[in-house]
């Protein structure tokens, strides 16, 4: 009865993998039509220059010419791609807990504000150690700051009752002015450097940027740097805590069912500030790895008037990774991977943001995957009704404890649900 | 103060109608996350024709009636882009939030990728005689003035569009089918509405409208550039409806109270009182969001979220 649990575990899972397949193989055929398309309008394109433009776009930072370039792209492709991570797990916890955390943008400027006001107002030039200290208690500040930040659309949700989704959206614009104005109020944080307007300096000058270990020999010329093994970290640890602590299935149940959770004695307002708690934390240490590398400007003077995309793009890669933190990293790591076949697209006459569509009609495919599952299931149910019937009555005929195992084992929902549904049909 | 008046009709009018336009989705049953992605995807094809009208002479001497052939042009081609949002929300029951998430995305994209490629550059700037659609009576009285003078005629048929459908949504049969989709669609299918139906008409009106808010935005705000963003106008008008708890009149004040104050900053370095304070600009732009904040905080009440929004219909469900 077991191995047979795990090997129709093993087809869902099959399943839902052919279905994510199926979706990126639509969103890039989709997205090479859009390409066929230009050419036809453009006549500096050629319908031959859409084929490898394809090919450019499937290559990814191993289309970037010579080895050199390649190795670069890669490394800057991990470290674009764990920003992405942390705001992505940050939607996706906040998700789990039934709430929509459209915030991360706000959050993602106070993790950086906080981030750099510690980075780049102690210098620790010629100080290693000592800079890593500092590097320590700035991410841990730009923690605190986005907790406190994402703590206040889950306040007014559990305390008066208002939409998580209208204070976000308050709070991301909030929180951009109060970045601004408080960088301005700070001239001496200013680059004076020519040509540059309205940039903070960086943490090149106060030596205390995000440590390499490493990895910038690994990946000559990349900005990668430990950042990547923090999101990775807290990914996981994220993970764990939402599948098998007592806390992170409270968080859950409360997802699933408020009223149930109040009824089973968990304290729901309690879980939803935590809940937006650690998101709002989670995308603010993904604005104080992203900003706290030393080649990474921060522009403060026109944060104001526009929301970083890295608060958004949150959305889709927690949503393509139906809210699991693992596959939120892997999924932020495909993204990045187009983008950056994207940005070499120009060199077939194409601009970068045929890449964006591409990744845009994925996650609206996505949507659909549920659907594709259901179909890939009904078409194998269909071809083995008549031998799984059989199957199915000889184990239990052999099988000598079958009450035990009916009890034991946890019956897959899709396996309840449809019998009972033919059942109710009849009795009718 | 006819100066701050004059601005807040014209900044609260887009936001007015694409609230509405919000409305419409979530009345019929369906989340519209994508008002951002449509208002951007209006905006540019009405940017397109105006550019293409300019060029080819058409209404060279009649701005307004271009004006307003632009703005329904925008608002089609928003609707029939809102299609998409229908074919995955409604026909194919996936998630509302990933479907409107993904226009959100796509949008930008293909704005980026179509203006980049065909116009070489990431912004189409209007044509230079777009001063022409400003309605200018210098010589009304004061009260007149606020709005008559220095107006634009999408306010007006935003006005006119947002009282009707107001009327329309709750006092014809159709409006009331539409409304009771997104309360219970089983109760309402029982009684032979089609629900389907309901919810498509629902997004695509929502579709249209935000289309017309879109480029509404541009011609009158942003002055004339047609671009990726919308400055999040299409949050905003998301925040503003659930401000004003998914009702024509909640909207109309919440739009109205919003615009107020946000152009409280842009205006104050002409009022005296206000210059002698000497406030930075910051601070008059994080007012309006933490009033918002407050009044929701203060009026917490039952909110008037439709029951069945965001749920996909299912005909077998009790």
């Amino acid at each position: 009865m077991k191995t047979k649990f795990q090997s129709l575990r093993e087809k869902k899972g099959f399943q839902s993998v052919c279905a994510s397949v199926l979706c990126i193989l639509a969103g890039i055929l989709v997205g090479f039509v859009v390409m066929v398309l230009l050419s036809f309008f453009n006549d500096r394109i050629s319908i031959g220059d859409a084929f490898s433009g394809l090919l450019i776009l499937l290559g990814g930072p191993f289309s970037s010419g010579t080895a050199k370039y390649i190795i670069t792209n890669l490394g800057d492709m991990i470290f674009y791609a764990s920003p992405l991570i942390m705001t992505g797990v940050s939607v996706a916890i906040a998700y789990k807990t039934g709430l929509f955390n459209i915030g991360a943008a706000g959050q993602f400027l106070m993790g950086t504000m906080g981030a750099l006001l510690v980075a780049l107002n102690i210098n620790t030039t010629g100080q290693p150690f000592l800079g890593v200290l500092v590097w320590i208690l700035a991410v841990l500040v730009g923690a605190i700051f986005g907790m406190i930040w994402g703590a206040i659309p889950g306040f007014f949700k559990a305390f008066f009752n208002v939409n998580e989704v209208i204070v976000c959206i308050m709070t991301n614009w909030i929180a951009a002015n109060i970045v601004s104005w408080v960088f301005t109020a700070m001239p001496h944080l200013t680059n004076a450097g020519a040509g540059k307007s309205g940039y903070l300096i960086t943490t090149a000058a106060t030596g205390n940027g995000t440590p390499k270990i490493g990895l910038n020999v690994l990946f000559s010329g990349s900005y990668l740097d430990l950042g990547i093994v923090i999101a990775i970290l807290l990914a996981v640890v994220i993970f764990v805590m939402l599948s098998k602590t007592t806390f992170g299935y409270e968080l859950r149940a409360c997802g699933a069912n408020k009223y149930g959770a109040r009824y089973a004695g968990m304290n729901e307002k309690r879980n939803i500030i935590l809940s937006m708690a650690i998101a709002g934390g989670l995308a603010a240490v993904g604005g104080a790895i992203y900003y706290l590398n030393p080649g990474i400007e921060f522009k403060f003077d026109s944060a104001y008037g526009k929301l970083p995309d890295y608060g958004f793009n949150g959305i889709p890669a927690a949503l393509l990774g139906s809210s699991n933190p693992i596959a939120v990293i892997f999924v932020s790591l495909f993204i990045r991977y187009l983008s950056v076949g994207g940005d070499n697209l120009p060199s077939a006459g194409f601009n970068k943001y045929i890449a964006d569509i591409i990744i845009a009609l994925i996650i609206y495919f996505a949507g659909f995957s549920k659907l594709f599952s259901e179909l890939l299931q009904k078409r194998r149910k269909k071809a083995e009704a008549f031998p799984a019937a059989v199957k199915e009555m000889k184990a239990e005929e052999t099988s000598s404890q079958v009450t035990e195992t009916i009890t034991e084992a946890p019956v897959p929902e899709e396996i309840l649900k449809e019998p009972a549904e033919e059942e109710k049909g009849k009795e009718a | 103060m006819v100066f701050l008046l004059q601005k807040t009709l014209v900044y609260a009018a887009p936001l007015l109608i694409v609230a509405l336009a919000g409305m419409f989705a979530e009345r019929s049953g369906v989340i519209n996350l994508a008002l951002e992605g449509e208002m951007i995807f209006g905006a540019f094809c009405g940017a397109i024709l105006a550019r293409f009208f300019v060029n080819a002479g058409v209404f060279s001497n009649s701005i307004q009636v271009m004006f307003i052939v632009v703005l329904l042009f925008s608002g089609i081609c928003s609707a029939i882009f809102s299609l998409l949002l229908s074919l995955s929300a409604v026909t194919l029951k996936a998630d509302q939030t990933i479907g409107g998430t993904a226009l959100n995305m796509l949008a930008p994209a293909i704005v980026n990728a179509f203006a980049l490629s065909l116009f070489n550059s990431e912004k189409i700037q209007m044509p230079a005689n777009f001063e022409g659609y400003v309605i200018k009576n210098p010589d009304l009285p004061a009260l007149v003035q606020i709005f008559g003078d220095k107006a634009y005629i999408s306010t007006y048929i935003i006005v006119i569009l947002f009282i009707v459908l107001s009327v329309w949504i709750y006092k014809t049969r159709i409006g009331m089918r539409l409304r009771s989709c997104g309360e219970h669609p089983q109760a309402a299918a029982s009684v032979g509405i089609n629900v389907f139906k309901m919810r498509y008409l629902g997004t695509t009106i929502s579709g249209f409208l935000a289309g017309i808010g879109g480029y509404a935005y541009i011609a009158t705000v942003a002055n004339g550039t047609a671009e990726s963003s919308v400055g999040g106008m299409g949050f905003l008008a998301l925040a503003i409806m659930i401000f004003g708890n998914w009702k024509p009149l909640g909207i109309a004040l919440g739009a109205l109270l919003f615009g107020l104050l946000k152009c409280i900053g842009p205006v104050s370095s002409s009022i005296d009182f206000l210059q002698k304070l000497g406030l930075p600009m910051f601070f008059y732009n994080i007012i309006p969001y933490v009033v918002v904040l407050v009044v929701l905080a203060l009026t917490a009440k039952k909110s008037g979220v439709p029951k069945a929004e965001g749920v996909p219909y299912d005909k077998g469900m009790r």
